[in-house]
This record gives C-alpha cells, structure tokens and sequence, in this order.
C-alpha cells in the first residue's frame, strides 16, 4: 500500500509542472487560443521535447514505456493550467488505439511522429444519436476489394480541425446497437471524401463535426480485429475516462487553490470574507469533495492495468462518478465564493468551471456511469 | 504506487480473519448484524478473548502490552473486525484513558492502569462534555478544590456514554477558576463508585439508554488520580482527541452493512419483485457504495503515509474521514429504511442488557434515529469543517 510517487515520477511532475508554469500562464493561454486550431504549436513542441508525447509508448516503439501513474501525473498538471494542447486526443487516446492494437507497420508508421510532436490524431466517434453508447455505431465500413470504404457522420471530434489522421469507428457488420461487427480505421484527414466543420467549444478546446462519404482507404487502416473491436474501444475510452479524471482533479485542485486565495483577499464589511463560516465551511466541503474525487482518480489510474475488464470497467465508471459528483460542486461554489467576478469572462476561475463542466459531459456522465456500476452490482459483494 | 497489500500483509489479513471466523461469539456478531444494543457482559467476555490473544490493546506500545503492529497491519485489523462484525473493544478505556495514561501518567498509574484497561477489569467511561459545555468544551464548570492530598469534586458531566457500565470515569475539571479557559484544567481518574456520583440515564430517540448525566457532590478524590501536571489537562485533552479520529471514518462496519442491504433487499419484495431490483433504489445504493469506495482510498492514503513518514503532523486528508465516515454511516441506515418500508413502523423494546431477540425488522428505524449521533459526537461535523477551514486551507 504506497500512494507516493517514486522518485522518477516525482521528476517527471517537476518538469511538466515547471513547463507549465514558465510557459502557460492565464494570459499566454489566451495568445495559444488564437492560434491555428484553436492551440499552439510551440507549446506542444516542447511537451514533444520534454518527452512528454512519447510517455506511454513502449522503448521498442521510441517512447519511455511509462504507465498509468505517468499520465495521470501529466493530466492533472495539463488541467491546473486548462492546456488546450490535444494530449488526449493525440497521446491518449490515439496513442491508447495504436499501441494497444496496432499491428508493427501502423505502430512504426504513426507513433513516432505522435512522438517528435508532427502528426496529431482525433477520435471520431460520436454520432448523432449515441450519447455515450460506444457500441451505437452507424458509420459504416465495408469492403471493397482489399481496402474498406467508410459512410457516415461523426460529432464533437475533439482537434477533428487540426488532427492529421482520424481514428474512426464505424460498423463492419451487423445492427446499429450490436456489441460485435464494430471496427476502428485509421483515416488520413486530407483523405478524399471528408468534410471538416471545426468549431470552438465551450470550454475553449476546439472540435469539429466531420462527414466521411465514400472515403477509402487500405486493408491496412484497419486496427485490430475489424468485426470486434468493441473491447479495444472501451479501454482506449477508460484510459481516455481516467485521464478526465486526472485532468479534473488538476482544474479543481487549482480552483480550490485559487477560491481560497480570493477568500483570504476579498474584503467586505471591513474584513477577509474568508472570516465568515458560512464560507470557510463551504471551502471546507470543497476540500472534502476535491479529496474523495482524488482517490477515486488514483483508484482508476491502478484499475487500468486489473486483468478483468469488467472490474476495470466498473472502478473506472466509480471514478467518473465520484469525479462527476465533485467537479460540479467544486465548480460552481468557485464562481458562488468568487462572486460577481466569478461570472466574468475576464477571470481564470470560470474557464476552470466551464473546462470541469465539459468534463463530466465526456464519455459518459454521472447519472451513466452510475447506472453502469449499479448494473455490475456495486463495488462491495 | 500500488494499492495491494504485500504477501506478509495478506497473509496478516488471513490470519487475522480466521480469528475472528472461529472466535467472535455468535450472539455478538448476530446484534451487530441487526444493529441491536449488546450487552455489557457480550463486550467484557469479547474483549477477554481478544486480551487472550494479545489483541486487545494492539497499537498500544509493546512495553504497555501492546503488539508493535505497522499502521497497515492495525488498520487491516480494524477493518477485518469490523466486517466479522464484532465489536471493537470499549474506546474511552484503550482509545482514550490508556493512551493518556502511559503518554502522561506516573509510572504507579501506568502499573496499575494499563493491564485493567487491558484485561476488561475496569469499564471507563468520559467526562468531557457539560450541559453548558458541548463544542466549546473548554468551558467546562465542573471544580476539582485541592485539600490536603483530595480533590473535593463539585458539578456535572453528561452524554456519559455507558456510565452505568462504568467502574471509572476520566474527568476534565476545572482546578484554577482564575485562569483564562483552557489554561485552568486537570485530568482526574474518578473511581465510579465514590460517594456522591449519582448516574443518571438520558434516554435517546431510538429508546435506547447509551448515554447518561453524572453528577459530582462533594466527591472526594484522591490527589493520586491525577493525571501529569495540574493545570495541564487541556493538552491531554487535545492528545486524546487527536487520537479518536483514527478509526473514525469505520469503513468495515459500513461495508458489513452494505452487505447485509443487499442480503434483506434481495428478500424484501416491491411490485412483485425483491426490491434490489428497482433501479432507483439500486442506484442509490451503488452512489453510497461508491463514497464509501472514495473513503477507503481516502483512509488508505492516510494509512499509507502514517507508515511510509510516521505519525507526525496528521495528514490533512484525515479531517475528512470523520465527515464522510459519518454520513455514509448514516446513509446505510436511510437505505435500510427504505428496503423496510412500512415495516419500519412497530415498536420493540430493545431491552439493554437482554440477550433476547425480537424480529430484526424492529431495529431498522431505532437504528436509523440512533446513528443522527454519528455526526455530532467526537467533534461534530461542522467542528470538523471548522478545522479544515483553519488547519488546511488557513482561513
């Protein structure tokens, strides 16, 4: 039982920590957004150059063959400084498709420019009438000749405007809601026959809604089994779901951190507001949530790598409920106890809450992981 | 990082559990199981068992009896026993006096002391708490005069919890009236049967007698029973209160009864069909399950740091295994209220002392009214909000 870091990982926190804090203050955050793709390039250069990107693939494939610890280490420092950088749809999750089931040609063929930071990657996967259902797919792929012709329309395709290779998911077989004949391909995103639509979202990420109609590509753009893929989906999207969490326990660390510090600073009646106790219990109760949240986020971090998918599947839905639970407190009562500054624009703490906000919107909100862990029969037997 | 227990810890883990499978009486385990009063005869014969064992007084010092077990190693033993369940021996003798005892007691008290708290010879109960003095506690009114080598002991002590048990009571008394608050306060071991303690009982919403009043007229004690330094027994109050937390947040015990929600909703039916099945309620259910999991984790990382740094500074993340600790407690009793339903309603005294038992159906509601007390004893929960605010965030 050891819940420190060792002492590489401690290493590791420092130096992203420091990156951060010398290159991704508040103020250089909003240059970074106006930047081609709503990010910028150069930040994401030197996470390539601190070994950032390559973290999670194996030394075989030129990364650093680190583990769950070692991203959640990262995602919770990318969201105390709300990085708009596309780690997770680039490092995790692309990354989680490739060297979880890529074949040696496609892991030589896309991961070392994940690493040297060229080539980023988005997910395509949700459509219109999915929500968080990842076997409701409707895209399509179907053979032709060697290769595989994909149809249909993705949503919400975080860094869908900037990626260089779409990975999507679409139905090889079968009906629309069925567990197998659901197939992941890698799709260049300059591959003729897509269409772009890429749009800020609410929390200042950039996404895009993007159509594929008729577009082909080799036998080789299939990853893993094309008529079963389904399993490699859910735990690309756990790993995806527990760095969320870490990322949130990041924002939310940061906005207890900095509704303390207004509390201490803000005065009204002639002293500290954080003299009332109405408000030093609320900051209280903030703690509490921000704790609990960050054990279930260690939980899932240590529940990637359990042998059974269906316990890690379920402690990962516990997490993201816990999580859920927490980030909508700490979220809003940061803007209650900020007051009138809270609702502005102008101010850090509501980017935080709108970043937290999407968050618990992301593969899967509470009320759904709730549900998913009720329907396992709980975490106590 | 690594959450598993190591070969020797598991290995601990079994050993321990097979104590408790072949030693914890079945009368015990089965009241707890129902959430019935047991008696004082169920936890005196109990405790000899454990004392027989050597587990008694476990995290105790080794010198003072007790096994020299790692943090890890005590909490995996907590935790086994409150899922047996069995109950854990009498807290105001090896959680609270004994610890003050051998920390700040003579060496006369610690020899005579210390192996009855052990063996279950002496049943402590608290004197802190005063009608006028709950959270403020060092307010207390009670007066211990000085004459010749007695303390002459006037006022009253309440929320006494088993007094009518008691064979001792440790007091707070106030021995300088001149002195500002906390700075005029000793530490008195009281013998219960001395001449004017009168106890009487406070009987609580469940019905339940737990806790009583004692009053104090003219008692004398002797100077003997006091414990360190006159004047001092604030700060032994605080060590003492800083040591009730450990083991608060009783995660075991929630567990225990999880298990026993899902055991009685899976026979009580709804509709036509046992009520674990409605979604609604499983799901309410399952989000309880799920704080209790954030909790484990949570005492797992103050455990964990206890073992690897030692027991200096209190992990911050430990103020927090009261508040949770309690409602997640008091959460289990509202599931089992809503499995009962109507039959929540009859009445059955629950005789103190009785080892007759009536339908488990009767305990549901008196448990549901008795555990409100869970976040209001040790430090109610917006005491404990209090400290977070000031002792972590610094407000």
């Amino acid at each position: 039982m050891d819940f420190d870091l060792s002492e590489e990982q401690r290493l590791l926190k420092d130096s992203v920590d420091g990156l951060l804090k010398t290159s991704y203050d508040f103020e250089q955050r909003k240059k970074y957004a106006e930047e081609k793709g709503g990010w910028s390039k150069s930040v994401w250069n030197k996470l390539a150059e601190q070994g950032l990107l390559g973290l999670p693939f194996s030394e075989d494939d030129g990364g650093f063959g680190a583990g769950a610890v070692e991203t959640m280490i990262v995602m919770e420092a990318l969201g105390k400084a709300l990085v708009l950088e596309p780690y997770l749809a680039t490092v995790v999750i692309g990354g989680g498709f490739l060297r979880r089931g890529g074949s040696a040609a496609q892991k030589a063929a896309y991961i070392p420019s994940i690493i040297d930071g060229s080539k980023t990657l988005a997910f395509a996967q949700l459509e219109k009438n999915s929500r968080y259902d990842l076997a409701d797919v409707t895209t399509t792929a179907k053979k032709r000749g060697d290769g595989w012709v994909i149809d249909g329309e993705k949503f919400v395709v975080l860094n869908g405007e900037t990626a260089d290779t779409f990975i999507v998911t679409a139905r090889t077989k079968g009906g629309q809601r069925d567990h197998t004949g659901i197939g992941v391909f890698l799709v260049p995103a300059n591959a003729k026959g897509i269409s772009i639509k890429g749009y800020p979202t609410q929390d200042g990420l950039h996404a895009a809604d993007v159509t594929f109609s008729n577009v082909e590509v080799g036998a080789d753009a299939a990853i893993d089994n094309p008529e079963n893929a389904l399993p490699l989906i859910e735990q690309v999207v756990d790993d995806a779901r527990i760095a969320l969490c870490a990322e949130a326990i990041g924002a939310m660390d940061e906005s207890l951190k900095a509704t303390v510090e207004y509390l201490k600073t803000r005065t009204q009646f002639g002293v500290a507001i954080g003299t009332f106790q109405v408000l030093q219990h609320r900051a209280s109760d903030m703690f509490v949530a921000l704790e609990q949240a960050r054990s279930m986020a260690m939980f899932a971090t240590m529940a990637q790598d359990f042998d059974d998918a269906k316990e890690r599947a379920t402690a990962v839905a516990a997490a993201k409920v816990q999580v859920g639970k927490s980030l909508r407190f700490v979220g809003q009562q940061a803007i209650q106890l900020h007051g009138g500054v809270g609702m502005t624009m102008e101010f850090k703490i509501g980017h935080y809450f709108k970043r937290l906000s999407m968050i618990e919107n992301t593969f899967g909100d509470s009320d759904y992981h709730l549900k998913r862990v009720s329907d396992a029969g709980g975490l106590i037997n | 990082m690594d959450l598993s227990l190591s070969k020797d810890e598991l290995a601990f883990r079994d050993e321990v559990r097979t104590f408790f499978k072949d030693n914890v009486p079945e009368t015990m385990k089965q009241k707890l199981r129902e959430g019935r009063h047991t008696s004082k005869q169920d936890l005196v014969d109990w405790t000899r068992i454990l004392h027989k064992k050597g587990w008694a007084v476990a995290h105790w010092p080794k010198e003072h009896g007790g096994t020299g077990w790692t943090p890890v190693q005590q909490y995996i033993f907590n935790e086994e026993l409150q899922l047996a369940p069995a109950q854990p021996p009498l807290p105001f003798g090896v959680n609270m006096v004994g610890p003050v005892i051998y920390t700040f007691g003579n060496d006369a008290q610690k020899a005579y002391y210390l192996p009855r708290i052990a063996s279950m010879e002496d049943w402590w109960c608290q004197g802190f708490s005063e009608p006028g003095s709950g959270s403020d506690l060092a307010s207390l009114k009670t007066t211990a005069k000085k004459k010749g080598d007695t303390y002459i002991v006037n006022g009253q002590k309440t929320w006494t919890t088993l007094a009518q048990h008691a064979d001792w009571i440790f007091c707070l008394v106030r021995t300088d009236p001149t002195a500002k608050k906390q700075s005029g306060i000793s530490f008195l071991l009281i013998d219960m049967k001395s001449r004017g303690i009168t106890v009487r009982p406070i009987v609580t919403i469940d019905g339940g007698r737990e806790v009583n009043e004692v009053f104090f007229d003219d008692v004398e004690v002797p100077a003997a029973n006091l414990v360190g330094e006159e004047n001092k027994g604030w700060d032994y109050a605080k060590f003492l209160l800083g040591n009730e937390r450990t083991n608060i947040a009783r995660v075991g015990m929630s567990k225990e009864r999880i298990r026993r929600i899902k055991e009685l909703a899976s026979s009580v039916q709804s509709g036509g069909k046992p009520i674990i099945e409605d979604q609604k309620f499983r799901e309410k259910l399952a989000m309880v399950e799920i704080e209790l999991k954030a909790l484990e984790l949570t005492q797992m990382r103050v455990v964990a740091d206890e073992s690897k740094h030692g027991k200096g500074k209190p992990n911050p993340a430990s103020s927090i295994l009261k508040i949770k600790g309690s409602d997640i407690q008091q959460a289990t009793t509202e599931l089992l209220m809503d499995v009962i339903g109507p039959f929540a309603a009859p009445f059955a005294a629950d005789e103190p002392g009785s080892n007759e038992i009536s339908d488990w159906t009767t305990q549901i509601a008196p448990g549901y009214f008795n555990y409100r007390k869970v976040s209001i004893y040790g430090g109610s929960n917006e005491i404990q909000r209090n400290i977070i605010a000031k002792a972590v965030l610094g407000l």
